[in-house]
C-alpha cells in the first residue's frame, strides 16, 4: 500500500488548477498545528463529523418534541371523557374547562407530522448519516464544500427555530395537516391555525428546503468526485448508494415543494388565486376566482411521495451494512440491492397521484398510477428477500444495532404489505383518510426509518464519540420499542378498516365507532409506553458520550473505510494518506482468509490464500 | 473540500471539478423549480377561466439585452483564455451593466402589465397574470444571484486570479450566466406560446 503523501499536481478536471501548488502544501502543515477556537470547532464548524453530530442532536430534540405532541393527542383519543386540567401548566389556554381545545388538537397532529417527517426523519436521519458516513466511507477528507455544508445545518437550525416559535403563537401553530392542503391552509379566517402559524410554517419549510438542497448537492458531489483511488461505484458500500440516491431524490423533488409553498404564500399574503376559487366562508363570498386546489395537491405530492423514499432509503442502506457486518456474511445480492434502490428512485417520481385517488381524477389515470404503485412492491420485495438471505445461516451477533436492523426488516414487511392494499384504487377509495392509512405509513416509513436511525446510532456511535453505548440498555430499548410499536399500530389497522377517519378530535358522537373505545384506549396506552421507552435510549446516548466504555478503532470488525481511521478521527479524517481501495465492502467470512473480515483497503496480493480465481493481484 | 485534499489520489470520476459539479446540481434544482411552475401553468390553463392578454413588447427588448449580456460574458471568458486581464474585466462589467438593464426592463414590463390591467393579486387578478409575474420575479431573483456571482468573479480578476491557468471561477460564472439567459429564453418562448 502506498504510504507516501499524495503528489500535488494538476487538479483533475478540464479547467486547471484553482490554487498554486505551494499553497496546498502550506495548508497541509497549517492545519496540523492550528488550534481552532470553540466557536469555529463546535458551532460554525465546517467539519462534516461535527455537522453530523449537530444534525443528530437537533434531530433528537425534535424527536422528543414530536413524540410528546403525539402523546398529547393520544391522551385525547384514548380518554376523550377525561379532564386534562393537569396539563394546564404546560398547555395554558389550550385546555379549557379540562378539555383539550379542538383547534389545538389539529395543530398537534399537524406539528407531529411535520416535525417527524421533515425535521427528524429527513434532517435528523440523512442529515446525520450522509454527513458522517459519506466522506468516511468513500475516503475523502471532508465534503466537497464544507462551507455550504455548514450553511445547510444553520438553515435547518433557523427553520426549526421558526417552527418552534410558532408553537407559542396566540393563534397556535399551523393546523391544516402536514400536507397543508388549500383552501383550508390558505384562508386565515377558516381556522386559527391558518393564521400566523401557517405563515411561519411556510417560512420554516422554505428555509428547510434550502438547507436540504445545500446538503444534497454536497452529498452528490462528494460521492461522484471525491471517492478515493480504487473506490469505483461498484465497490461503494450500500449506505453510500442509498445516501447518494436519497440526495438525488431530494434535489429533484424539494424545489417543486418550494414552488408550491411560494405560490401558497402568494395566495395567502398577496391576494393571488393560484389555488383558490369561488369560496364562501362565514357567509361571505371571496373574490378569488380561477384557482385550482387540486393543482396544489399535484405539486405537493410530487415532492410528498419521493419524500417517503428520502426517509426510508438511508435506513435501508444502513440496515444492509449492519446486517452484513453482524451476520458475518457478504450482503446477499449486492448488485440487486443497488438495482432495487435505483428502481425505487425512478418509480418514486411516477406514483404521486396514488395519494389523490379521491380527487375525482380520471379512473383510467388512476389505474395507471395504481399499476406503477404496485410495481414498487418488486424492488421492495427484492430488498426484503436479500436481507433475509443475508441473515440465513449467518453467524449472527445480536448487537443493539443488529436487533434494530432485524426489527427494521420486520416492520418494513408488516407495513409494506398494507401498501399493496392501499395502492389499489378501488380499495384506497374505501380506506382513504382512515386509520388504516395511518397504521400503514407509520409502520412502513415512520417506525422503520426510526429503527434504521437507532441502528445507525448504535452502530456508528463508537466512531462518532470514541465510546461504546451500553448494550444492555440497548436491548431494553429495543424490546420496549419493538413491542410498543406493534402494540400501537397493529390494532390501528382494525380501527381503520372499520372506517374511523384520521385527524378527528373525538369519535364519541358516532355510534358506529364507540365500540372501539377500548381499542383506542389500548393504542394510546401503548403509544405512551413506547414513547417513555425512548428515554432509555436518550439516557444511554448522553451517558455514553461521557462515560461509555472506550471504543477501539474497529469494534465491530467491519470492512469499510471509516474503521481504518483513528478512534476519534480529527479534521481531515486520516492522519496520513487516504487509504486506497482494492475490494468490495463485504468480504466477510471469506473461505481461506486469516480473519473473518478483510477491510476494503487490503490489496489482493496480501490475501493470496483467499483470493477467488477472478481476483487478480493488482499491484 | 478539506484544504489538504488533492484530486490526484482520487478515483477517476466524471472529469468535472467538484465546484463545477455543485454548480450543475444547483442548476438542476432551479430547473426543477421552473418545471414545477410551468407545468402548473399548463395544468391550470387547461382548466379554463383563463385571462388572455398580449405580452408587452418590452419583453422582446429585454430578451435581446440578456442575449447580448451572454455574448459579452463569453467574450470575457475567451479573453481570460488569452490572459487578457483588462478585457476580462471590461467584459464582465458590460455583462453586469446589461444584467442591470435587463432587471430594470423587467420592472418596466411589470408596469406595462399593470397599465394593461393585468394584476398580480387582488380582485381583478387572474392566475394567467399572476403566473407571469411569478415566473418573471423568480427568474429575476436568480439573476440577482448571478450578478453577485459576477461581482465575486470580477473581484478575483482584480486580484489577477482569473487567467488561462485559473479558469474555474470564470467558467462557472459563464455557465451560470448562460443558464440564466437560456432560462429566460425558455420562459419568454413559453409565455409567447402559452399565454
Amino acid at each position: 500500500m502506498a504510504a507516501n503523501l499524495p503528489v500535488h499536481s494538476q487538479v483533475q478536471g478540464d479547467i486547471g488548477a484553482t490554487e498554486p501548488r505551494t499553497e496546498h502544501d502550506e495548508h497541509l502543515h497549517h492545519d496540523e498545528h492550528h488550534e481552532q477556537s470553540f466557536i469555529s470547532k463546535y458551532i460554525f464548524s465546517t467539519d462534516h463529523k461535527i455537522i453530523a453530530k449537530q444534525f443528530l442532536i437537533t434531530g433528537i430534540f425534535w424527536a422528543i418534541m414530536g413524540g410528546a405532541l403525539s402523546s398529547l393527542f393520544r391522551i385525547q383519543l384514548g380518554w376523550p371523557e377525561a379532564t386534562m386540567d393537569w396539563l394546564q401548566p404546560v398547555l395554558g389556554k389550550w385546555v379549557e374547562g379540562g378539555k383539550l381545545n379542538p383547534e389545538f388538537y389539529l395543530a398537534l397532529v399537524t406539528m407531529h407530522g411535520t416535525i417527524m417527517v421533515f425535521f427528524v426523519l429527513t434532517a435528523g436521519l440523512s442529515g446525520t448519516f450522509s454527513n458522517f458516513l459519506i466522506p468516511l466511507q468513500v475516503g475523502a477528507r471532508d465534503m466537497a464544500s464544507g462551507f455550504m455544508n455548514m450553511l445547510s445545518y444553520w438553515f435547518f437550525f433557523v427553520s426549526g427555530l421558526v417552527m418552534f416559535l410558532s408553537l407559542f403563537l396566540e393563534t397556535g401553530p399551523a393546523a391544516a395537516g402536514w400536507t397543508i392542503y388549500p383552501p383550508l391552509s390558505a384562508l386565515p379566517q377558516a381556522i386559527p391555525g391558518s393564521g400566523a402559524g401557517m405563515t411561519m410554517w411556510l417560512v420554516s419549510m422554505a428555509l428547510f428546503i434550502i438547507s436540504q438542497l445545500l446538503g444534497g448537492v454536497n452529498y452528490i458531489t462528494t460521492v461522484i468526485n471525491l471517492r478515493t483511488r480504487g473506490m469505483s461505484m461498484s465497490k461503494l458500500p450500500l449506505t453510500i448508494w442509498a445516501f447518494f440516491l436519497t440526495a438525488v431524490l431530494g434535489l429533484l423533488s424539494f424545489p417543486v415543494l418550494f414552488s408550491a409553498a411560494l405560490l401558497l404564500i402568494f395566495d395567502r399574503s398577496f391576494g393571488t388565486s393560484f389555488f383558490l376559487s369561488d369560496i364562501y366562508i362565514a357567509g361571505q363570498a371571496l373574490n378569488n376566482t380561477g384557482g385550482s386546489p387540486i393543482l396544489f395537491q399535484h405539486l405537493f405530492w410530487f415532492l410528498g411521495h419521493p419524500e417517503v423514499y428520502i426517509v426510508i432509503m438511508p435506513a435501508m442502506g444502513m440496515v444492509s451494512e449492519i446486517l452484513a457486518t453482524n451476520a458475518r456474511k457478504p450482503i446477499f445480492g449486492y448488485r440487486a440491492m443497488i438495482g432495487s434502490l435505483l428502481g425505487i428512485s425512478v418509480l418514486a417520481f411516477v406514483v404521486w397521484a396514488h395519494h389523490m385517488f379521491v380527487t375525482g381524477m380520471n379512473p383510467f389515470l388512476g389505474s395507471v398510477f395504481m399499476f406503477l404503485t404496485l410495481i414498487i412492491a418488486v424492488p421492495s420485495g427484492v430488498k426484503v428477500f436479500n436481507w433475509l438471505a443475508t441473515l440465513w445461516r449467518g453467524n449472527i451477533r445480536f448487537t443493539s444495532a443488529m436487533l434494530f436492523s432485524i426489527g427494521f426488516v420486520s416492520l418494513f414487511i408488516a407495513g409494506g404489505l398494507t401498501g399493496i392494499v392501499l395502492g389499489n384504487a378501488a380499495l384506497d377509495i374505501q380506506m382513504h383518510n382512515t386509520y388504516f392509512v395511518v397504521a400503514h405509513f407509520h409502520l412502513v416509513m415512520g417506525s422503520s426509518a426510526f429503527f434504521g436511525l437507532f441502528a445507525g446510532v448504535y452502530h456508528w456511535f463508537p466512531k462518532m464519540f470514541g465510546r461504546m453505548m451500553d448494550e444492555k440498555l440497548g436491548y431494553i430499548h429495543f424490546w420496549l420499542t419493538f413491542i410498543g410499536v406493534y402494540l400501537v399500530f397493529m390494532p390501528m389497522h382494525y380501527v381503520g378498516i372499520a372506517g374511523f377517519p384520521r385527524r378527528y378530535y373525538a369519535w364519541t358522537g358516532f355510534d358506529s365507532f364507540s365500540q372501539f373505545a377500548d381499542l383506542n384506549k389500548f393504542i394510546s396506552a401503548a403509544a405512551i409506553f413506547a414513547f417513555l421507552g425512548q428515554f432509555v435510549f436518550i439516557f444511554n446516548f448522553f451517558y455514553s458520550i461521557f462515560r461509555g466504555r472506550r471504543a477501539t478503532e474497529n469494534p465491530w470488525r467491519s470492512s469499510t473505510l471509516e474503521w481504518t481511521t483513528p478512534v476519534v478521527p480529527g479534521h481531515g479524517n486520516w492522519p496520513g494518506a487516504i487509504p486506497a481501495v482494492y475490494r468490495w465492502p463485504y468480504d466477510y467470512s471469506k473461505p481461506g482468509a486469516a480473519e473473518d473480515f478483510i477491510p476494503q483497503n487490503v490489496p489482493f496480493s496480501e490475501t493470496k490464500s483467499s483470493n477467488m480465481p477472478n481476483e487478480r493481484e493488482q499491484d | 473540500m478539506h484544504s489538504s485534499e488533492t484530486l490526484t489520489d482520487k478515483e477517476p470520476g466524471t472529469g468535472v471539478h467538484p465546484l463545477r459539479m455543485l454548480l450543475i446540481l444547483i442548476i438542476v434544482s432551479i430547473i426543477m423549480m421552473f418545471a414545477a411552475f410551468t407545468s402548473g401553468y399548463i395544468v391550470r390553463r387547461e382548466e379554463g377561466n383563463w385571462l388572455e392578454f398580449d405580452l408587452p413588447s418590452g419583453l422582446l427588448i429585454n430578451t435581446v439585452v440578456i442575449a447580448l449580456s451572454s455574448a459579452s460574458m463569453q467574450w470575457a471568458w475567451f479573453s481570460a483564455r488569452k490572459d487578457n486581464v483588462r478585457q476580462v474585466q471590461i467584459g464582465m462589467l458590460i455583462t453586469f451593466a446589461l444584467g442591470l438593464i435587463f432587471l430594470v426592463g423587467q420592472w418596466n414590463v411589470w408596469g406595462d402589465l399593470v397599465a394593461n390591467k393585468v394584476y398580480f393579486g387582488g380582485t381583478d387578478s387572474n392566475p394567467s397574470g399572476s403566473f407571469t409575474y411569478v415566473l418573471m420575479g423568480v427568474h429575476a431573483f436568480h439573476l440577482i444571484t448571478g450578478l453577485v456571482f459576477l461581482v465575486i468573479t470580477l473581484g478575483r480578476s482584480l486580484q489577477y486570479k482569473v487567467h488561462s491557468r485559473q479558469m474555474l471561477a470564470i467558467s462557472n460564472c459563464t455557465i451560470y450566466w448562460h443558464f440564466l439567459g437560456g432560462l429566460w429564453l425558455y420562459l419568454y418562448l413559453f409565455l409567447l406560446l402559452n399565454h
